[in-house]
């Protein structure tokens, strides 16, 4: 336990630093996107991953999130930084309506549920033209031309959200969310109100994935409908983050995030350059064959299945050492 | 009136094509447990094999279905047997994983139409394609009646099969109690993989009759996904007699929401019936009839 608080301060010191050392532009781009992800993929997480309950519309958080913080700007007239004191309450809100209508359903039900919520939040963004702006979406100037304010913010959610998670996970809530995830009829009987620590592990997912959202429209000042409901870009993505990282583990979602955006990046622009031009259109089809190989060989994740991975590893090396106790 | 009979003829028509698509769906579902969340990506590239005979040996749309059914079983049956198969002895906290594997399978689908094919909007235009037969003010579109009848053929086809032959014995024994089949000598196993092709075959062509009257994309396939639960939804989980209730209806709302309220939120008022008989009638229509 010591030597992972240790590990765990070195973390936290690597990030605080890391923009003062990478002074450029773009690679702090690239991580203030890791940490906005690891927000969103640790918050789907809580709510997939722990309490078993898999989501296929974390965009409409992330989606109401980034809006509210827009419309603060183009609609109330004050600063799209309220947004991120209002955006994730009214997600968490929002989290609770749909979760009272959607929790009546189980397992895949629910996820099929999510799914039409989340396409109903869509198009209505885009058909709401005279308040959404339609699929001219928003369009705001940002507040600060340095990278280092918006990634001290993005550091800052993300540690807020781990530790949150961590938190909740150790107090009682933690365990009735693990035994609902297990066996639902079971934790029922044993006194647990599954509705109730459900829609409460809802309501944590959606607050932090609707700042995550706020925080997107401040730092992007472009939002539109296809991008922030996208079924795609963000309510698949959460999951994915998810699962390579590692399911129902604290570090696996972080771990998930930055290799997401990483890989999704590193595609984007060509191996930065190095590789034939093409190779950018090439990054939705990795991504789909990590989910058929991750699910196929490491169902946990990377940080769910490390001892496997490192059995593997020192097998392979000729050691055979047996596999190091997963700490978490 | 005239205007709403046609609206409610041209939902039927079009819920012919959809009952096709929920019925391999629900087959799938019934069967396996698992929603198959890459369906509409198999029907996209049914739906491109179609575009590609047409273009380049000027095969006949409907002449194509004997090429596009066969193809989309073998991808369907090579795809469960080597990738969601092996998922059943694969030890994992959320049970969610073959769910999880058919959107990835989706999306590789997706990609390398994309690759192939480019974004941009294919079409294929028989010259038949803009007759229309008439029965007094009310037109009927005659790819929409062709692909309606061809639909319905299908779907007595596949019926007598499920009824009357040993094969579609066991796939009805294994959906209904897969414990039970294979204690009767059920290949489970094989049933299962089967049943995907089955599936993937009848969406295959719902595809191939939709072309001509659609539109063809790499990422349609999403949206088809959806229809394609929400008919299952609708019709009741691994209800077949569901399925094709739950399509005419989808395509009748669809229609008269086009007509009605508007042609963006087309789309939202098959997510909204959805929803609805997600709350408040679970088990779908299914539920009202006892088939």
């Amino acid at each position: 336990m010591k030597a992972l608080r240790w590990q765990v301060a070195a973390i936290v010191a690597a990030s605080l630093l890391f923009p003062l050392v990478v002074r450029s532009d773009y690679y702090q781009h690239v991580f203030i996107l890791a940490l906005m992800w690891v927000v969103i993929g640790s918050s789907w997480n809580l709510l997939a991953g722990y309490t078993g309950q898999v989501s296929f519309g974390h965009a409409i958080f992330f989606g109401i999130g980034a809006y509210t913080a827009g419309l603060c700007a183009t609609k109330a007239g004050i600063s799209a930084w309220w947004g991120m004191v209002l955006g994730g309450p009214m997600a968490a809100l929002i989290g609770f309506v749909i979760g009272w209508v959607c929790f009546r359903l189980r397992g895949p039900y629910f996820a099929l549920a999510t799914i039409a919520v989340g396409e109903i939040f869509r198009l209505v963004a885009v058909v709401w033209r005279s308040f959404t702006g339609g699929m001219q979406g928003i369009l705001l100037i940002q507040t600060f031309r340095s990278k280092l304010p918006y990634y001290y913010l993005a550091l800052f959610l993300a540690l807020a959200c781990i530790y949150v998670i961590h938190a909740v996970m150790r107090s009682k809530w933690g365990y009735y969310f693990v035994a609902i995830r297990e066996d639902q009829d079971a934790a029922e009987s044993m006194g647990v109100n599954a509705f109730r620590y459900k829609s409460l592990s809802l309501i944590v997912s959606a607050f932090f994935t609707g700042l995550a959202g706020a925080f997107y429209m401040n730092y992007m000042a472009f939002i539109d409908p296809e991008v922030v409901f996208s079924l795609h870009h963000i309510s698949i993505m959460a999951i994915l983050v998810g699962i390579i990282g590692g399911v129902g583990t604290l570090w696996g979602p972080p771990l998930g995030a930055f290799i997401m955006v990483l890989l999704q990046e590193t595609f984007r622009s060509s191996f930065f350059g190095l590789a034939p031009r093409w190779v950018s259109e090439l990054h939705v089809l990795v991504f789909g064959l990590l989910v058929i190989f991750v699910i196929l060989y490491l169902a946990n994740g990377i940080v769910g299945d490390w001892g496997k991975i490192q059995r593997l590893w020192s097998s392979k090396a000729g050691g055979g050492a047996p596999a190091a106790g997963k700490s978490s | 009136m005239a205007v709403f009979i046609q609206t409610v003829v041209a939902g039927i028509l079009m819920g012919g094509i959809y009952a096709l698509i929920g019925i391999g769906m629900t087959l799938i579902m019934g069967v396996m447990k698992i929603i198959n969340l890459a369906h509409g990506q198999l029907m996209m590239v049914a739906m491109y094999i179609t575009y590609v005979l047409y273009e380049h040996v000027h095969l006949d749309p409907y002449a194509a279905l004997l090429i596009t059914m066969p193809c989309l079983f073998v991808l369907g049956a090579v795809l469960q047997r080597y990738l969601l198969n092996p998922l059943i002895k694969v030890e994992s906290i959320l049970p969610e994983n073959q769910v999880l594997m058919t959107v990835g399978i989706g999306m590789v689908l997706t990609e390398l139409a994309r690759m192939i094919f480019h974004s941009d909007y294919k079409s294929v235009r028989p010259p038949y394609t803009s007759m229309s037969l008439y029965a007094g003010s009310i037109a009927f579109n005659l790819p929409m009646v062709i692909a309606f009848g061809i639909a319905v053929l299908l779907t007595i086809g596949l019926f007598l099969f499920l009824l009357k032959t040993d094969v579609g014995k066991s796939v009805r024994a294994t959906a209904q109690n897969k414990e039970a089949a294979l204690l009767l000598g059920v290949n489970a196993e094989r049933i299962t993989i089967f049943t995907y092709g089955l599936g993937a075959a009848l969406v295959a062509a719902a595809g191939t009759l939709l072309l001509p009257i659609y539109y063809l994309f790499p990422d349609l396939g999403g949206a088809f996904t959806l229809k394609a639960f929400v008919i299952t939804i609708l019709g009741g989980l691994g209800s077949t007699v569901g399925a094709i209730v739950g399509g005419v209806v989808l395509g009748v709302s669809e229609s008269l929401g086009a007509t009605y309220i508007s042609m963006a939120l087309k789309d939202a008022v098959g997510m909204v019936i959805f929803l609805l008989v997600l709350i408040f009638l679970p088990g779908g229509l299914k539920r009202l009839t006892k088939i």
